[in-house]
């Protein structure tokens, strides 16, 4: 059974990491939630399997006998939750990123970068430089 | 315009309450058994789009407890933080949970902090996941509305 | 006693619950975020105060105890770090009042800084490694809404790249602590502490190898740094102080913890790749800085380059390693939010942060070019100033050990940032404007900017002056690592 989980994990992994470095946007946040599903599954693992039965304390009975460790259910259940809220973010980002710049390459992204027509070396004459007065940020 | 959909419209509305029954009910067994305030949060967010899909995103929003996903969410997140503080005034650790029996005559009323606590995650849920959900879905109706693809 | 530990949580969550519910009313808002703001303050003065015993407080959620339940406790570490992180909170608020690069109000601008603040609380408080992961966490999601909130095209853009490495370094930290619990058992410090020794030393560089790769991209240290730079400049002035204050540091704390308190002593091959490591942080950060003409860009690559340098004196390990990254952090934190700070107050009073296309302003504003000397030479480590203290630490240790190539880097390092710090202060103070019209702007709101970045610039000054209490306590806290 570990070594079905191990080749899951295994599969998991690569098709993430394949989507992961995608230069399609969409694709690369969908490899990173595959990722995230081979962390969980390997926080899974990390708890050994050895009871198929659901952690939850019998009625009448005190002590859970038998039962599948219950932390890393614990803890995977935490790392879904939070890797849902993050998917969900990147989903409305990618939403926004690919209406605003039409598009959806990496590389095209370059918004946040200095302008490739910048002149690189000083000094820049005020003429090249547009001041604008209240200034926009990006300037 | 949205086109209208008149049976799911006219079938929204006992769904809503039954999916909200149902989601309650799902908070409550939480106690004992399999259930809880995430898993009746997430029923809950159902209904909400449920609404928003047969009647606009607005109407969904509107239906709302508060009306703001975002302060029913605040407001669970509140509610279940508020529940560990009766630990702190009886010197235990903030969020030890603490039992109680009121008894009504013709039953006894169990109540807890962890039902607030759950409580709390249930409202968080729904506040937070509904005004996402709702969001994204009005991003549909505007594309629907300007009339193209973007 | 115990409720206080878990101050640096609660107080900062409950303010993120009360401004969110505020969020109609904008003044309402501030004056919750600002009262939230004073009493995590208030909150973390005491924690430091209680601190000073040598016993660390603790206090566990629910009661529950260490195996099963999340702990939470504060060392002096900690508690430092804490404080340092109230008080950064504290003075961004201030600076937001100003009209200096303060960015658009967005009503949930407020709930998301006071998230970022539980964050890094949490994160400094946990005792509990997934409870860590989990910090992260919630410093990732609202520093990703805090970049999302202004919706301008580079905003969003550097909000993905943000995102993108991040999240690759929080999916491999969930992975080390799976492989941790699966080798351990455990996942509290404590425990872990007792378990360690226990481990092979092949499997336990393997696991430090693990978080220490997650830790780092936190960190922003190199080769993974390429985040911090490409999306940092984006956001609004004080809330970029803020990030550039604490959200690396937090990396940096995590590294800490692991090599130098609960896997200390770590294997030699660890510390000497963490060591080089630190050494190309040093020198790749203020390389990248030399090239840039924009100020936050410039100040984005020296966090990265300062990042080196903490992790040097982490990477130095023993007491006085762990003393001086302590030391270190609480300097560079003051001092590199109050650049930024002061940078966003050149671009109010001269309109841009490019450096080509400002100038004149010593004429105009003499006192600020003075108070940019301040953090600025700090940053560099000229004597007395407090970065002097902090580097001399590093390099004291590094020459004890007979590590004269680090030395002889963070030397060299060091006259590079001395070159971007003039470069700042001689390109935006010193020489003319290039448009002989300008005119600076005719009315500005820079008060709170003022007392912001003045009483920082005074904290620099009252640590330069007088280290001797910090270094007394960073030493303290150092004896407590560890064991």
């Amino acid at each position: 059974m570990t070594a079905v989980l191990a080749a899951t994990i295994f599969a998991t992994v690569t098709a993430g990491v394949y989507l992961a470095m995608s230069r399609d946007v969409f694709r690369c946040v969908i490899g990173l939630a595959l990722l995230g599903a081979a962390a969980n599954l390997v926080l899974f693992a990390a708890g050994r399997l050895v009871s198929p039965l659901p952690a939850v304390v019998p009625v009448g009975e005190i002590l859970l006998t038998d039962a599948a460790n219950p932390l890393p259910q614990a803890l995977v259940l935490t790392a879904i939750v939070i890797g849902f809220a993050l998917v969900c973010y990147s989903l409305v980002l990618l939403l926004r990123l690919m209406r605003d710049a039409r598009t959806d390459d990496a590389l095209a992204l370059r918004y946040a970068e200095p302008r490739p027509d910048d002149p690189v070396k000083p000094p820049a004459s005020a003429a090249d430089c547009d001041v604008a007065w209240p200034p926009e940020d990006r300037a | 315009m949205r086109s209208r959909v008149i049976i799911l419209e006219a079938a929204a509305g006992p769904l809503y309450l039954l999916i909200l029954a149902a989601s309650v009910w799902v908070l409550l067994r939480g106690h004992n058994e399999p259930g809880g305030g995430f898993i009746g949060g997430l029923i809950a967010v159902s209904a909400s789009i449920l609404w928003a899909v047969a009647r606009g995103s607005d109407a969904a929003r509107q239906r709302l407890p508060l009306r703001d996903p975002l302060i029913l969410g605040a407001t669970g997140v509140l509610l279940a933080a508020l529940s560990g503080v009766p630990a702190l005034l009886l010197g235990d650790a903030y969020l030890t949970h603490l039992w109680a029996t009121l008894p009504l005559g013709f039953t006894d009323l169990k109540v807890s902090t962890v039902l607030l606590f759950d409580l709390g995650v249930y409202l968080c849920v729904w506040g937070a996941l509904a005004g996402y959900a709702l969001a994204l879905l009005a991003v549909d109706d505007e594309a629907a509305a300007s009339g193209g693809e973007r | 006693m115990s409720a206080l530990v878990a101050a640096p949580v609660l107080v900062p969550l409950a303010t993120v619950v009360l401004t969110t519910l505020a969020s109609r009313r904008p003044t309402l808002q501030q004056v919750v975020s600002f009262v939230g703001a004073l009493i995590f303050l208030a909150c973390a003065v005491a924690l430091v105060a209680s601190a000073a015993i040598d016993q660390p407080a603790r206090t566990a959620f629910g009661s529950w105890v260490a195996p099963y339940g999340i702990e939470f406790h504060l060392d002096r570490v900690g508690a430092a770090l804490v404080l340092i992180t109230a008080l950064m909170g504290a003075v961004s608020l201030l600076f937001l009042a100003s009209d200096a690069d303060a960015g658009p109000r967005h009503p949930l601008l407020l709930p998301l800084v006071h998230g970022v603040l539980a964050g890094v609380g949490g994160a400094f408080s946990t005792a509990d490694l997934f409870n860590l992961y989990v910090w992260f966490e919630v410093m990732l999601i609202c520093a990703l809404g805090l970049f999302a909130i202004g919706g301008r095209l580079d905003q969003l853009d550097a909000s993905f790249k943000y995102l993108v490495l991040n999240l690759l370094g929080t999916l491999l930290l969930l992975i080390a602590i799976g492989a941790v619990y699966g080798a351990t058992g455990h996942l509290n410090f404590g425990a872990l502490a007792e378990a360690a020794p226990a481990l092979s030393p092949g499997l336990s560089t393997a696991l430090l190898t693990a978080l220490l790769l997650a830790f780092l991209i936190k960190a922003g240290s190199f080769p993974l740094y390429a985040w911090l730079p490409a999306s940092y400049h984006t956001l609004p002035a004080p809330v970029l102080a803020l990030f550039a204050g604490l959200l690396t540091k937090v990396g940096v704390y995590a590294v800490l913890r692991t090599v130098g308190d609960v896997f200390a002593p770590a294997p030699d091959v660890v510390m000497e790749a963490l060591g080089w490591i630190a050494a190309a942080t040093m020198l790749f950060g203020v390389l990248g800085a030399a090239y840039h003409w924009d100020m936050r860009r410039i100040l984005a690559f020296h966090i990265v380059s300062q990042i080196g340098f903490i992790l040097l004196a982490v990477a130095l390990a023993g007491e006085a390693g762990n003393a001086a990254t302590l030391f270190y952090t609480v300097h560079h934190i003051i001092v590199k939010a109050n650049l930024f700070l002061i940078a966003a107050m050149i671009w109010r009073l001269t309109g841009s942060y490019d450096l080509r296309r400002i100038g004149g302003l010593y004429r105009l504003r003499p006192a600020l070019g003075l108070l940019f000397l301040v953090p600025a030479l700090s940053l560099v480590g000229i004597p007395p100033l407090s970065g002097f203290w902090a580097k001399l630490m590093v390099l004291q240790e590094a020459l004890a050990q007979g590590r004269y190539a680090w030395a002889a880097l963070a030397l060299a390092v060091s006259v590079l940032t001395l070159y971007s710090m003039v470069k700042i202060w001689m390109e935006a103070f010193w020489k003319r404007h290039p448009d002989d019209r300008w005119q600076p702007p005719a009315a500005t709101r820079l008060a709170p900017a003022w007392a912001a970045t003045l009483g920082l610039a005074a904290l620099t000054l009252v640590i330069s002056l007088y280290p001797q209490w910090l270094l007394a306590y960073a030493q303290a806290a150092a004896r407590t690592l560890g064991g």
